[in-house]
């Protein structure tokens, strides 16, 4: 395998022990670990070169600006795309929010359809159902099918001249599911609608080509792709963007304001209202860096390892089952499973007791839940620093938890 | 902090085997109880005769310590005056350290003293992720006591 592990001391929070065992974080589809580069980055920023930006009255805001904007560079190669393609916000969900404010509520109107996948993280889903109710535009779902794939004869029947959008996740962070994005962005262009990418999975873990998957508009987060909080960006086509309303309004994002109406600044300065989050912007720039320098397709060829082991082990053990595709061709490092009559909760806290950080719950993606009859699943994933022994920890406290709950 | 404290045999006999399990026909007061970010949920139905409580029905899903909570929390209010009750809740909150108490926990090793079999909860105390989930089923107990008056 891609041996990575040398790789784990570069994050400092591992190097502790969590209820009297080694810490073994295995919750990287919620937010990811940082590493010392990207944490010195931040720190950096706020020792030497903190400023406003866009306000180059002195040399320090100028300096703030070049490395707010290079962070935007930075971002944009690492997705293919346009420097003025980029705008930053909070994260995913705001960015989705934006697409939803900015484009839906101007464009959808009552017999409009948004087609979304049953895969879908809530944060493409509610701003969507929000838009629903002002433009009268109608929510249509994709199933999947019982491989845990995106149900592609659904999807062909339910995309008609009535749908206007497609909203799709590229990974799904409960199945791990990755999504055939461009073939769904092509059948919906046929149609004529948009495609609304949430890459919130798939950016930190895979190669992501904005263009190449002909994506419409792309929203993932810095968080999850060991960047800091509070940073996310939207990918959108430049005529796109040009012609997409702001749905914040403020300082920074207009050009000139009269008492009654005002100007944009340009793309992509129009969607960025307020002050940014400019040392979380070069914070995400450092950790595009970190990844570079590992390269995208080992950190991929990594978590395959990792996944398939996992995969292996946990497919093992008595009662157990995995909600996602067996195939870790099609699928992230995102891993969902019960265990026997044994809930979630009860599981992660038991791997809590050895150190062993797993999420339980509905991962924020209730409709896929109910879908899969099971209002809660456990879920371990993993990323650049997780190595084999990892999926050993997890699968010693799996036992541990049939043993307390008597589990045959 | 040691599983076995909150894993006790009759935790998990309570979360196999749910006492009052049933809807009641006609209740005087009924609730749904949720955490959301966690996904337990309850539904607590009393039946009032006068000042007492007659009947109980806890239904839900969710993870072993608020559906065991669920089912000893029933066991424990059915035939019981509505002033007992709102003693036990009382002493419930402060065995979970939710609520402060004036009055000295006698046995700090057993602040559930008091409770007869709830006692068996006092471990979650430790696990303070948990106390949620033990005391969902008397939060909406309460809530279906409101909606009976």
């Amino acid at each position: 395998m891609t041996d990575l592990a040398h790789i784990r001391s570069d994050f400092p929070i591992l190097d502790q022990k969590m209820n009297g065992h080694p810490l073994i974080y295995l919750d990287s589809a919620a937010t990811s670990q940082k590493p010392a580069a990207v944490i010195d980055a931040v720190a950096d920023f706020y020792r030497n070169a903190n400023a406003n930006v866009h306000r180059g009255a002195y040399s320090l805001s100028n300096d703030a600006t070049d490395l707010y904007e290079g962070a935007r560079a930075t971002v944009a190669g690492f997705v293919n795309a346009d420097v003025g393609e980029i705008a930053f916000n909070r994260g995913t969900t705001s960015a989705l929010n934006q697409v939803a404010y900015g484009w839906g509520l101007y464009n959808l109107k009552p017999g409009d359809r948004i087609l979304l996948t049953l895969m879908e993280h809530h944060a493409n889903i509610v701003p969507w159902q929000l838009v629903s109710r002002h433009t009268g535009a109608e929510l249509v779902y994709v199933p999947h099918t019982g491989d845990y794939a995106l149900d592609l004869d659904a999807f062909s029947e339910l995309l008609d001249e009535r749908v206007k959008v497609v909203g799709i996740t590229a990974m799904s962070n409960v199945l791990g599911t990755i999504n055939p994005v461009r073939r769904i962005a092509d059948a919906a262009h046929e149609v004529g609608a948009l495609v609304v990418v949430d890459a919130a999975q798939a950016v930190p873990h895979m190669a992501v080509d904005a263009k190449a998957m002909d994506a419409d508009f792309l929203a993932f987060s810095g968080h999850k792709m060991l960047g800091p909080t509070g940073i996310g960006v939207l990918y959108g086509k430049a005529e796109l963007l040009e012609a997409m309303e702001p749905a914040e309004g403020g300082g920074e994002m207009i050009s000139d304001v009269q008492l009654e109406s005002s100007t944009w600044a340009a793309v992509p300065h129009k969607f960025e209202a307020g002050t940014p989050p400019i040392a979380e912007a070069i914070g995400l720039a450092a950790a595009v860096d970190y990844l570079q320098a590992i390269g995208m397709d080992d950190v991929r060829d990594h978590e395959i390892e990792i996944t398939r082991y996992a995969l292996d082990r946990l497919g093992a053990i008595d009662g157990l089952t995995i909600f996602g595709p067996a195939d870790v061709s099609n699928r992230g490092g995102a891993v969902s499973f019960t265990l026997a009559d044994i809930h979630p909760h009860d599981l992660a806290t038991i791997l809590d007791q050895r150190g062993v950080a797993i999420r339980a719950g509905h991962h924020c993606a209730r409709p896929l839940a109910r879908s899969l009859n099971t209002p809660a699943t456990a879920r371990a994933s993993f990323y650049v620093y997780n190595v084999l022994s990892d999926v050993d920890a997890l699968v010693d406290g799996l036992q541990e938890a049939r043993e307390i709950f008597g589990v045959a | 902090m040691s599983l076995n404290e909150l894993y006790r045999e009759v935790i998990l006999d309570h979360y196999r085997a749910p006492r009052h399990h049933d809807h009641l026909g006609d209740p005087s007061g009924t609730a749904e109880g949720k955490n959301p970010l966690c996904g337990d949920e309850v539904t607590v139905e009393i039946t009032l005769d006068g000042e007492v409580i007659s009947e109980v029905a806890a239904i839900g899903v969710g993870c072993s310590i608020s559906q065991a909570s669920a089912s000893m929390m029933s066991e424990a209010v059915t035939g019981k005056s509505l002033a007992e009750v709102e003693e036990l809740v009382r002493k419930f909150k402060v065995m979970m350290a939710i609520e402060e108490s004036d009055e000295e926990i006698v046995n700090p090793d057993r602040p559930g003293e008091a409770l007869g079999d709830l006692e068996a909860l006092q471990g979650v105390r430790k696990f303070p992720v948990r106390i949620k989930c033990a005391d969902l089923p008397w939060i909406t107990l309460q809530q279906a006591l409101e909606a009976a008056e």
